[in-house]
């Protein structure tokens, strides 16, 4: 799967990070940081982190 | 599991509504879904209607959320209103007359904004819970020399006087009859934070009073205190709390004061068939005393929507245990919370920080740590996430 994040819209609320820590990471600045090609097998808590993001700033593509 | 007849049928088609079509089709359910709901648009989230969106910083278009794939095939009653139900025989009865039967029904009507009950002119005064409601908004706050009064130094009313100075209001001043902002859900200490903070960036207070009335024709002028005085004002807005959408409830002998009351599986009224999601659920938390309450927090509807199809597609999870997470953006700086600050405001310290600058604040009942709310930049809500995993493990709170 192919995970994009529109980075205008994140303000690194990290609730994505909770949902799928393998896939999406705060850096040491707070920024960020993200797998845009993670296994499928981690479908589940990305789109959980979609889910959970306040600016709904996570896009899946199949 | 569904025959393939069967229907859920979901009242309230935002956010906690779209959820549960998705969480229903995650937990399995194959039969037909039906989501009724009186707003023309599709699911759209709201926070950015008080923030981002109000400020003109993002456009009404990108509110909309993307639904799942897997609810492509859902049916959208959009601009139709649930006027009545009758749970016994399984049918809800629509605004054109018609009636729905269903195998499953999800309440998810939310809340609507409670307007002041006082003398004096509508025009000028406003609310903000939908987009039209902050599309209307931003037409009169983007007026030059606009002096706005907002009613309600809650989270909504703090994060639009923040919009309004940033969008170069000539008098923004925010009324409560409470002595501090948001001081309910946060406590003093951070409710003298806020007001400093509000302060230096130019919002004006008038706390401790209330509102006696509107002054004006045809239109707002004014904005009267209980005390006599008026304040000056071409823009109102009242953000003084809001109301269950209930109504369609009625009849059934449901609990239905302030929301609808559910059991710890988000059941209403002890049937397997009828379950309650989002802002307009009164549910127990295991996690705490297990006394019901209603939580108008983002994370809800989608908390919510994941135990609620569940329960409705046949599953006993563990009792609905959630940990509210809660944000607010105002000015330069952004609230975070995780837990319950509110069952911890008898001892209150700060964890890290100092309040005259990026603070960390800890809520504790019997000494164990229930809540936490960083106030700052991002360092700070990254020092909160920290304690994510601590409030998240500890056993349940009796009370
Ligand atoms: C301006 C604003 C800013 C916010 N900011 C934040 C924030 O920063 N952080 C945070 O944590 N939370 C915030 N929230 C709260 C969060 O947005 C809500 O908790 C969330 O929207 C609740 O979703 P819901 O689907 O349960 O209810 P709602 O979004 O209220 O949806 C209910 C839907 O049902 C419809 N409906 C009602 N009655 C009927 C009927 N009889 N028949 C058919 N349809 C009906 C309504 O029109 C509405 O579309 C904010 C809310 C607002 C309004
Ligand atoms: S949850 Fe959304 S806003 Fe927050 S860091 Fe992740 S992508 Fe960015």
């Amino acid at each position: 799967m192919k995970v994009v994040v529109d980075m205008n819209k994140c303000q690194d609320h990290g609730q994505c990070v909770f949902a799928a820590p393998e896939v999406f990471q705060l850096d040491a600045n707070g920024r960020l940081a993200y797998v845009s090609d993670p296994d499928d097998a981690l479908l589940d808590e990305v789109e959980e982190a979609a889910d959970v993001c306040p600016l709904q700033a996570i896009r899946i593509e199949a | 599991m569904a025959p393939t007849s069967a229907r859920v049928v979901v009242a309230g088609a935002s956010m906690a509504g779209l959820r549960a079509a998705e969480q229903l089709r995650a937990a399995g359910w194959t039969g037909a879904i039906t989501l009724v709901g009186d707003e023309p648009h599709m699911p759209y989230n709201r926070p950015p209607l008080s923030k981002e969106v109000l400020a003109g910083k993002a456009p009404f278009e990108s509110l909309a959320f993307r639904p799942r794939a897997s609810v492509a095939d859902v049916e959208w009653r959009l601009g139709t209103r649930v006027v009545a139900s009758r749970l016994a025989e399984r049918t809800v009865v629509l605004d054109d007359g018609s009636e729905l039967s269903y195998d499953g029904l999800v309440a998810a009507t939310g809340m609507r904004p409670r307007r002041l009950r006082c003398p004096g002119p509508l025009a000028g005064r406003h609310t903000v819970r939908t987009l039209a409601d902050a599309q209307g908004l931003r037409a009169e706050l983007t007026r030059p020399g606009a002096r706005v009064v907002v009613v309600g130094a809650g989270f909504i009313g703090c994060e639009v006087a923040a919009t309004a100075v940033g969008l170069g209001a000539a008098e923004v001043t925010v009324v409560d009859p409470l002595p501090l902002p948001m001081v309910g859900p946060l406590g003093e200490l951070l409710g003298r934070a806020l007001l400093a903070r509000h302060k230096e960036r130019g919002v004006r207070f008038a706390l401790g009073t209330g509102v006696a009335g509107f002054a004006g024709e045809d239109r707002v002028t004014g904005v009267i205190l209980d005390d006599g005085t008026v304040l000056p004002a071409d823009v109102v807005v009242e953000s003084v709390g809001s109301l269950a959408n209930t109504e369609w409830l009625g009849g059934n002998g449901l609990d239905l004061t302030d929301g609808v009351l559910t059991d710890e599986q988000l059941r209403v009224g002890g049937r397997p068939d009828v379950v309650a999601v989002g802002d307009v659920a009164r549910f127990p938390n295991a996690r705490y005393d297990g006394v019901p309450r209603r939580v108008e927090h983002w994370c809800i509807p989608t908390d919510t929507a994941k135990h609620a199809a569940k329960v409705l597609t046949g599953a006993e999870p563990a009792p609905f245990a959630p940990l509210p997470t809660f944000w607010s953006d105002q000015h330069d700086f952004r609230l975070q919370s995780f837990g319950a600050p509110a069952l911890g405001m008898d001892d209150v310290r700060v964890l890290e920080g100092d309040p005259a600058g990026d603070v960390l604040v800890g809520y504790h009942h019997d000494d164990r740590l229930v809540g936490v709310v960083a106030l700052g930049g991002p360092a700070i809500a990254s020092a909160a996430a920290r304690h994510r995993a601590d409030l998240l493990k500890q056993p349940a709170l009796t009370a």
